[in-house]
């Protein structure tokens, strides 16, 4: 299927959903269903380089947070309508995402992980300390009391947007998988050394994919002011971001775009669901769980439990490594 | 500038005691990221587990916190045995411990903070012992017992874990597993059994770490978080798996943090770390002493 056809299919389908929500008639569906969207935003992007590259990002939330004091930033300078807002933090998250993917993507996968994970904490060390944005006490977002479109509801309208972003991204990650950067990306995760040997330039791709993957994630972090109406350094940089961006590809499955769609709405939709009727500390533990449990004994996620061909691809690798050794 | 050289002497000593007990909070992940490659980004948090545990031996029995972790090393070691069986059969025999191995561990950490949070919520808890409130003075710098104690225990244990690396046939063993774990087969030694033991011996020392953590500051679940960072920075400044370039990179990294803290605020002490690390992963991946 061209990828056109299939963004108009998408499209449609997010209309389908978001007139079903509205035939609900209940405010809610949309205050929980954004949170989901933006998950399923976090999780395609994060999977960009995470599971189509095989480079670990701990720093979702970092690039999350740095979309929404993006917003904060330029709110305070200007009020502009939230999708501008969603461009800038995209493009900074973005340029974020090269910065840091020139200084550590040349390094060995582990290394790479745990200088996502220190840069979040770096950027979360800025934020604090800049006052302009409210430091560690937060800053509170004023919201308009009406909609630019659709009336009155502001969430419903933040909603429409997350929706149309979710479109662009699996769009995006779909049409990536299937092209000739896709390819690269996939020899890259199998074998870089041989990737380089054969031409495929895997600086420029890696970097491509970091800048990307940022680009999303700071989208998404974007109208979060805006959903929440005050914003601070410890719920923006909240671990749970960490660990949903890489729980929720890993759980649906990282090879191909389903697989972060599956588990961001499988595992969004839990957490809401734990959130209301037990807790919001447990909702921590269910992720931590059923992702270890995944990792453990679904190794190809949720997509691997229907597909033969992994399997049998695992098997011969196995057999070929231990040839090696 | 009198009360400003003071403060500098002060602030670098402090420092150092500091780095002392950064050394022996990294010393496990040096073991395990260093020597057998295993990315344990859960071992700060077992390192709190570890404080609460002194503190629950210090609340029952009336233990000193770092008798109570020393008492605790075998429970600890069982637990890195156990997490070491599931890591091999689950990521390292499918070869496959890149990615999956990490969110693994990762899974880990969320899971023992979630359930320290359950069992004990999210109270700042301290331990008692003699020499948490004292300090020597010696000329115009102070010297908290709070912070010498554990840098005096915790160098002790690094010297003792590498005489029992140097000396011993296990720990000369788990040395070779680093460097070749073919070669070691070839000489009909096991390397699973060996690199179990090895990463016991990490998570092994997290209990100890842990006491001192306790001792020095407050401890609630998620404050292992911070240590992240700081130990993977101290790691890789190091030069990994060599535990001389481990307590020089501690001690470096204790001096920063306790000069910034002390001229800039302490709330810009957590990026120096972090800064370090990434300035040190971009330049000179291979540490300061290399390897």
């Amino acid at each position: 299927m061209a990828t056109p056809i299939f963004a108009v299919l998408a499209a449609l389908a997010a209309a389908a959903l978001f007139a079903a929500a509205s035939a609900v008639g209940n405010g809610y569906v949309f205050f929980a269903g954004y949170v989901v969207l933006q998950y399923v935003v976090l999780a395609t992007g994060w999977n960009i380089l995470g599971g189509y590259m095989g480079y670990v990002n701990f720093g979702t939330a970092g690039f999350f947070a740095l979309g929404a004091y993006c917003t904060v930033a330029l709110g305070k300078l200007a009020p502009l309508p939230v999708p501008v807002f969603m461009l800038a933090g995209g493009l900074v998250s973005g340029i974020v995402g090269l910065l840091m993917g020139y200084l550590t993507l040349r390094l060995r996968g582990a290394f790479f992980a745990i200088a996502t994970l220190a840069m979040a904490v770096v950027l979360q060390t800025l934020i604090v300390n800049w006052d302009f944005v409210g430091g560690a006490s937060g800053a509170y977002v004023m919201r308009p009391a009406h909609a630019p479109i659709l009336g009155t509801d502001y969430v419903r309208y933040l909603c429409v947007l997350m929706l149309g972003l979710a479109v662009l991204a699996v769009t995006l990650a779909r049409a990536i998988e299937r092209s000739r950067i896709g390819y690269g990306f996939a020899a890259i995760r199998d074998d870089e050394v041989s990737a380089e040997a054969a031409g495929v330039p895997t600086l420029r791709l890696k970097l491509f994919g970091a800048t990307l993957s940022g680009a999303l994630m700071g989208m998404a972090g974007a109208p979060f002011p805006y959903y929440v109406t005050y914003l601070d350094p410890a719920s923006a940089f909240g671990l749970g971001y960490a660990i949903n961006g890489v729980a929720m590809p890993l759980v649906g499955g990282t090879a191909a775009w389903p697989g972060p769609l599956i588990g961001a709405i499988l595992l969004g939709t839990l957490q809401q669901l734990a959130t209301v009727t037990i807790s919001s500390a447990l909702n921590l533990l269910i992720v931590g769980l059923v992702l270890v449990g995944f990792v453990v004994a679904a190794p190809n996620g949720i997509l691997g439990l229907f597909r033969r061909r992994p399997a049998a691809h695992d098997a011969s690798r196995r057999r070929f490594l231990r040839l090696r050794i | 500038m009198d009360i400003s050289l003071g403060l500098l002497g002060n602030a670098i000593v402090s420092g150092l005691l500091l780095g002392g007990f950064y050394a022996a909070v990294s010393v496990g992940v040096s073991i395990s990221f260093g020597m057998l490659d295993i990315v344990n980004i859960a071992h700060p948090v077992f390192i709190v587990l570890g404080s609460y545990g002194a503190w629950l031996l210090g609340v029952w029995l009336g233990l000193d916190p770092i008798l109570a972790g020393l008492v605790l090393t075998p429970l600890f070691y069982l637990l890195g045995a156990a997490i070491y069986q599931v890591y091999h059969v689950s990521f390292e025999r499918r070869g496959d411990q890149a990615m999956r191995g990490i969110a693994f561990f990762f899974g880990i950490l969320f899971i023992t903070e979630v359930l320290l949070i359950l069992a004990f919520g999210v109270d700042y808890r301290s331990a008692q012992a003699i020499y948490v409130g004292p300090s020597l003075h010696l000329g115009g710098i102070e010297l908290p017992l709070r912070l010498l104690v554990p840098c005096v225990v915790g160098l002790a244990m690094i010297g003792a874990l590498q005489l029992f690396l140097s000396r011993t046939f296990l720990g000369r063993a788990i040395l070779a597993v680093a460097q070749d774990p073919l070669a070691l087969r070839l000489m009909a030694a096991d390397p699973i059994r060996i690199k179990r033991i090895a990463f016991a011996c990490s998570i092994a020392t997290a209990s100890l770490a842990g006491a001192f953590l306790i001792v020095i500051q407050p401890v609630e679940p998620s404050v292992g978080r911070e240590y992240i960072g700081r130990v993977f920075a101290i790691c890789v400044l190091g030069g990994l798996g060599s535990f001389a370039g481990t307590v020089i990179a501690a001690m470096l990294i204790g001096v920063m943090e306790s000069l910034t803290a002390t001229f800039y605020g302490p709330s810009w002490s957590p990026a120096v770390a972090f800064g370090f690390l990434l300035l040190a992963l971009a330049w000179r991946p291979a540490g300061l002493l290399g390897r």
